[in-house]
């Protein structure tokens, strides 16, 4: 049975709506993504299941009994906020144990629930330090310590590590997916960083608008994107708008002046948006060449290049990875290549 | 060329401190060491005389007394009053936030003599309270409320209160709103959260609030003047009295010095408590 199961959950502010009609349910163990832009009514959404907003409509049940009508503070969700949120009036230990204070624990098990959960952020050493003699990433796990700590039936994690430097957040997301992993909680995670959630969770379920775009696995979600939105806001992506054609050998695209092999499958014919990852592009002989360009600009990251290339399909994103080779200039002209299947044909609609 | 600088640039407030601070603050400490005979005036020799007759008197430990406990009163009235209100500011909606501002600093935009004068008619035995009590037949006799000290704490409070929320208003606007719902989603009730949270982080400013409070009651003049008249007197009456009826300067000067020292000795006290205490949690 899933722990947390969302049904119709709608949020109003005055004409405005937040959250529209949105349905999702997560199982037990398991690590999802809500992802979306800022505004897209993610965190009103984690709000809504935590108790600081009232649902204006839909039902929000955990382990199957209905929140509507229980307080914040007797949910026992484990919520990590984006600030943090830790008392800085208290010490390490103290933060950690508000919320078994809170739940009458007698002193002697709270110290030893208060060590287990320090231990298991690798916090122990520093359990009387106040929040301020903390770095950016202890307090994170102060924070991650003070949630887990009351065993909850359910984790929030609220945009949880969006105030760390990317090096940081980095280690912080391994370190994150294992905490997880260890204590075994269902973790929900509110973010609008596509990378995080994509190393991170299970299931993402992509919003836009208050809505649920899609729901899938991190791979599903960015090789097989439901739209246009989903394929631009998950990873880089080539948005070629087209045509469909249908035919006895095999579908045709025809973009701009140029007529491509399309994919196999039975899209319907007609106007689509065909998105193409630009790892999946490569630089080929002219002999094998798609199409033809030109390298209009050319960024060097290290692991990969990042390429711009102006061809009759319009300008399009090229990475490679960095193997050691030379890699085209600037001004250079260039033939493109890429396998028909990874083509993934979008209908026209969700081109905004 | 800049070494002298920052003293040409600050040398405005410097001489206006020297002139209007300083030297009066000089001459009444030298004062004070005069002496004063009702025929001669005063001698200018140099003896610890005024201080000995004020510290042996326990006419003056009286006033220092009562002083001091009007003082510490009201910053306790004040704190209770004002750390609640200063909450419940930063929970308003913007609009309303902003029209209890200035209801708050109201009183400070009232001259003191005739808030006070205000008070003294509320107050006084055929006052509006005392009226409006007995034509409701609630009192025979008139609730003396003119010259008593609870009277002047009750003025006091009234003009110190907003000093002590401005205070706390600024130590609540640093805390993170979130560590509330932190606590609330922890299992924390409203009250837990006000006392366990809200409270603790707010304690810096209750505390700087205080220093201001207690130090400008410990010293204020006009409503004890007014509202305590001759019958309930404070240290800067009293100090008023010897100026300007008894004419014993030095004496006068004496009790003021005594009441600038023992202020400065409970703020510095004071804030040495609260740095200690506090170290660490706040930086």
């Amino acid at each position: 049975m899933a722990i947390l199961e969302l049904r119709d959950l709608t949020k109003r502010f005055g004409e405005t709506v937040a959250v529209d009609r949105f349905t999702l349910s997560v199982e037990k163990g398991e690590f999802v993504s809500l992802l979306g832009p800022s505004g897209c009514g993610k965190t009103t959404t984690l709000q809504m299941i935590a108790g600081f907003e009232t649902p204006s409509g839909g039902t929000i049940l955990l382990n199957g009994r209905d929140l509507a009508k229980v307080p914040a503070r007797a949910r026992g969700l484990g919520i990590v906020f984006q600030t943090y949120a830790l008392f800085p009036h208290m010490t390490v230990e103290e933060n950690v144990g508000f919320g078994l204070e809170m739940r009458k624990v007698p002193a002697d098990e709270r110290r030893r629930r208060i060590a287990q959960t320090l231990d298991l952020v690798h916090l122990s050493h520093l359990s009387g330090r106040y929040p301020r003699q903390m770095s950016g990433g202890q307090r994170q796990r102060v924070a991650l310590a003070r949630a887990l700590v009351i065993e909850p039936e359910l984790l929030l994690l609220d945009e949880p590590l969006s105030n760390l430097d990317a090096k940081l957040r980095e280690e912080m997301q391994l370190e994150l997916r294992r905490i997880q992993q260890e204590a075994g909680v269902t973790t929900l995670l509110v973010t609008h960083d596509q990378s995080e959630a994509m190393a991170l969770s299970d299931r993402i379920a992509v919003m836009q608008g208050g809505r649920l775009i899609q729901e899938a696995s991190p791979f599903d979600a960015y090789d097989r994107p439901a739209n246009g939105f989903v394929s631009s806001f998950l990873g880089k992506s080539n948005a070629i708008p087209g045509h469909l054609e249908g035919g006895a050998a095999g579908t045709k695209l025809r973009c701009r002046e140029l007529t491509l092999d399309g994919p196999a499958s039975g899209e319907t014919p007609g106007p689509v948006l065909i998105s193409l990852r630009p790892e999946r592009i490569e630089f080929t002989g002219e002999a094998e060449g798609i199409v033809a360009g030109r390298v209009s600009e050319r960024i060097f990251l290290g692991d990969k290049w990042l390429f711009k290339v102006e061809t009759g399909l319009g300008e399009l994103l090229v990475v490679r990875r960095n193997s050691g080779r030379r890699e085209p200039e600037v001004g250079e002209a260039v033939h493109l290549f890429w396998q028909a299947e990874h083509l993934r044909v979008l209908s026209a609609e969700s081109a905004e | 060329m800049i070494g002298t600088r920052p003293w040409l640039l600050s040398a405005p407030a410097l001489v206006l401190f020297l002139v209007m601070l300083v030297t009066p603050l000089i001459m009444t400490a030298v004062l004070s060491f005069n002496s004063f005979d009702f025929y001669g005036g005063i001698k200018p020799t140099f003896g610890l005389g005024n201080y000995a007759d004020v510290l042996s008197d326990s006419y003056f430990y009286e006033i220092f007394g009562r002083t001091f406990m009007i003082a510490l009163v009201t910053t306790v009235i004040a704190a209770l009053i004002g750390t609640p209100q200063a909450y419940f500011m930063l929970r308003m909606h913007p609009f309303w936030r902003s029209v209890m501002i200035l209801v708050v600093l109201g009183p400070l935009l009232i001259s003191v003599v005739v808030r006070t004068l205000g008070w003294a008619i509320l107050l006084g035995n055929n006052g509006v309270i005392n009226e409006a009590l007995r034509r409701f037949d609630m009192i025979e006799r008139p609730i003396k409320m003119m010259y008593t000290s609870g009277g002047i704490v009750l003025a006091l409070v009234h003009v110190m209160v907003p000093f002590m929320i401005l205070a706390v208003w600024a130590a609540l606007q640093r805390q993170d709103p979130a560590t509330e719902k932190a606590a609330e989603s922890l299992g924390a009730g409203p009250f837990t959260v006000f006392r366990r949270i809200v409270l603790p982080q707010a304690m810096p400013g209750i505390l700087s609030g205080s220093l201001i409070v207690f130090s400008l009651s410990a010293s204020a003049f006009a409503t004890p003047a007014i509202l305590g008249g001759r019958r309930v007197k404070v240290a800067s009456t009293t100090v008023y009295d010897e100026f300007l009826n008894t004419l014993n300067w030095p004496l006068g000067a004496a009790i003021a010095i005594i009441l600038l020292v023992a202020v400065l000795a409970i703020m510095v006290a004071w804030n040495r408590l609260v740095e200690k205490r506090f170290a660490g949690v706040f930086q």
